[in-house]
């Protein structure tokens, strides 16, 4: 997309972005809520009509050519978009007939999961569970380009599993997977590349590789009652308590530094735990970007 | 058209299993039919009240599916996001509507199936009986009643869109002529049921299946305007799914 703008009447929910998701690759779409992240997503679906601004899906307006692009094109809606009476494996069943790519219904529902529930409606399934049968109907589609809407929220640890291999397998089998989420963990896990919004703007694009460079840090548990500037002025850098006992100096992890630390926190009978020194973790990168003050 | 097909299954498939909406519109027409045919406590102002009942109760049944049945169901499939997410498949808007008129026409062959053989085990021989007229005015009832439905259902939130559709349903079952003849209304309302297009289906009807018409050629304008109107401010103001 190059210069998406979404206007709802006064209200600018996208500002002027740019951004391509490659084929054969998982891009993670992050930001706070509000930030732009479903209308962005909602304009490549065909949803939205941009009010500025190109956007190509698979060669395609999404607008103007949806019913093209959707036989190509997977979505996964957060909200599943079933009636409660709706059974799993007929639901399953009368999604691949609408698609017609010749996926087999049965092996779908076992693939994500449900082939014990196969007749159990909408209504009683788990939170987990409904997000596999709506993963599964984005599935039917054999999808080029997958639109995911947070598809691990409220999913259990196997479910996270069984998800994340599918969403890797459409990728290696040249699926454009495009993953809309608040959590951050999930896309560390799964993202090849991650795209932040925030107020209707992109604010950081890349791999994780690209996001964390420059951002090294040690992150450590001692006692809650660290002197911060005691200790900063004997390490030479920046001390922050992040938590109650957890500490980020922001610096990179050298031996020098880190035997220095070590030695401090002995001297004055804190203890050491849980170091973790190197690229800082995504969510610090997410909360660096998003934090407003930062942003002055 | 296998897209089509499976769009229309799935919609029967949904009526079929919804006991709320076999009740709307075969249940209680047929209580109706049969309760008010052997209890003459109704001002039909006929010999028999099936003369009366047996079109007013065939409206109220073309009312039934094409406006509230289909309205409800139309208002909780956007609510649930269905309508969202059926719009991303290759069915496309164009054919889940075109499913849903299917639809619509396939429960109201069956109703009338039913609801027919009823009245005439009750006594009613329409004479004359003008079907192919009859049919026209099913036809344009039903084009009047879906554009009411969906507009509804279209705008208001999934319960906000039941109570409407159920409130409606009750004043046009009461004011539209259906089972009460209008002509029993308190002037100002009998005003009003005039032009609603409840009263004018029965009353095209009635004259179609009976010659009992009351105002036939004012009914026949009254339900075309209302089947080119409805649908039309239906178009213009349905949204496919709510803004969260």
């Amino acid at each position: 997309m190059e210069g998406l703008t979404i206007r709802y009447g006064d209200l600018v929910a996208v500002r002027d972005v740019s951004f391509i998701a490659e084929a054969g690759s998982v891009t993670a779409v992050l930001g706070p809520n509000g930030a732009g992240k479903t209308s962005t997503i909602e304009a490549c679906e065909g949803y939205v009509r941009p009010t500025a601004g190109t956007v190509r899906v698979l060669g395609l307006d999404p607008a103007a050519e949806q019913v093209r692009l959707s036989e190509r094109m997977g979505v996964m809606l957060q909200d599943g978009g079933l009636t409660p009476s709706a059974r799993v494996r007929d639901t399953v069943r009368h999604y691949c007939r609408l698609y017609g790519r010749g996926v087999d219904a049965d092996a779908l529902v076992a693939q994500v999961g449900l082939a014990d529930r196969a007749r159990s409606t909408w209504r009683r399934l788990s939170g987990g569970e409904r997000q596999r049968l709506s993963l599964a109907l984005a599935l039917a589609a054999r999808p080029e380009v997958a639109f995911l809407d947070e598809p691990t929220s409220g999913v259990d640890v196997h479910g996270r599993d069984t998800i994340r291999g599918i969403v890797r397998s459409l990728a290696a089998e040249g699926c454009a997977v495009i993953l809309a989420t608040h959590e951050l963990d999930e896309a560390e896990r799964i993202a090849d590349r991650v795209v932040i919004f925030d107020q209707g703007e992109v604010i950081a694009d890349g791999t994780l590789a690209e996001l964390r460079r420059g951002h090294d840090e040690i992150r450590f548990h001692s006692s809650p009652d660290i002197d911060l500037r005691a200790m900063a002025e004997a390490i030479g850098f920046v001390v922050s308590r992040v938590g109650a006992g957890e500490y980020v100096v922001d610096a990179p992890p050298h031996p020098k530094l880190m035997a220095t630390l070590a030695g401090w926190l002995g001297d004055h009978g804190h203890p050491l735990h849980d170091v973790r020194a190197g690229a800082q973790r995504l969510e610090d990168v997410f909360r660096r970007l998003t934090a407003r003050e930062d942003r002055a | 058209m296998s897209r089509l097909l499976a769009q229309v299954r799935a919609e029967l498939g949904l009526v079929a299993r919804n006991g709320e909406q076999l009740l709307l519109t075969l249940g209680i027409p047929v209580m109706l039919l049969v309760f008010f045919s052997l209890v003459d406590v109704l001002p039909t102002g006929t010999d028999d009240p099936i003369d009366f009942l047996a079109p007013g109760v065939l409206a109220l049944a073309v009312m039934s599916t094409a406006m509230v049945s289909l309205g409800i169901a139309t208002g909780f499939e956007r609510s649930y996001q269905v309508l969202k997410r059926l719009g991303a498949t290759p069915l496309g808007r164009g054919r889940l509507v075109v499913a849903k008129i299917v639809a619509v026409a396939v429960v109201e062959l069956v109703q009338m199936a039913v609801l027919v053989p009823i009245a005439y085990a009750l006594g009613w021989r329409p004479d004359p009986a003008n079907w192919l007229l009859a049919a026209g005015g099913v036809l344009l009832g039903t084009a009047a009643f879906a554009g009411i439905g969906l507009t509804l259902a279209g705008r208001l939130r999934g319960e906000i869109n039941l109570a409407a559709q159920n409130g409606l349903y009750l004043v046009l079952l009461l004011l539209g002529g259906m089972v009460v003849p209008i002509d029993e209304l308190p002037g100002p309302l009998r005003s009003v049921a005039r032009l609603l297009p409840s009263g004018a289906l029965a009353d095209v009807l009635r004259d179609a299946l009976g010659g009992l018409g009351d105002r036939p050629a004012t009914s026949w304008i009254v339900l075309t305007a209302w089947a080119v109107a409805s649908p039309l401010v239906a178009r213009s103001l349905f949204r496919f799914h709510e803004r969260r």
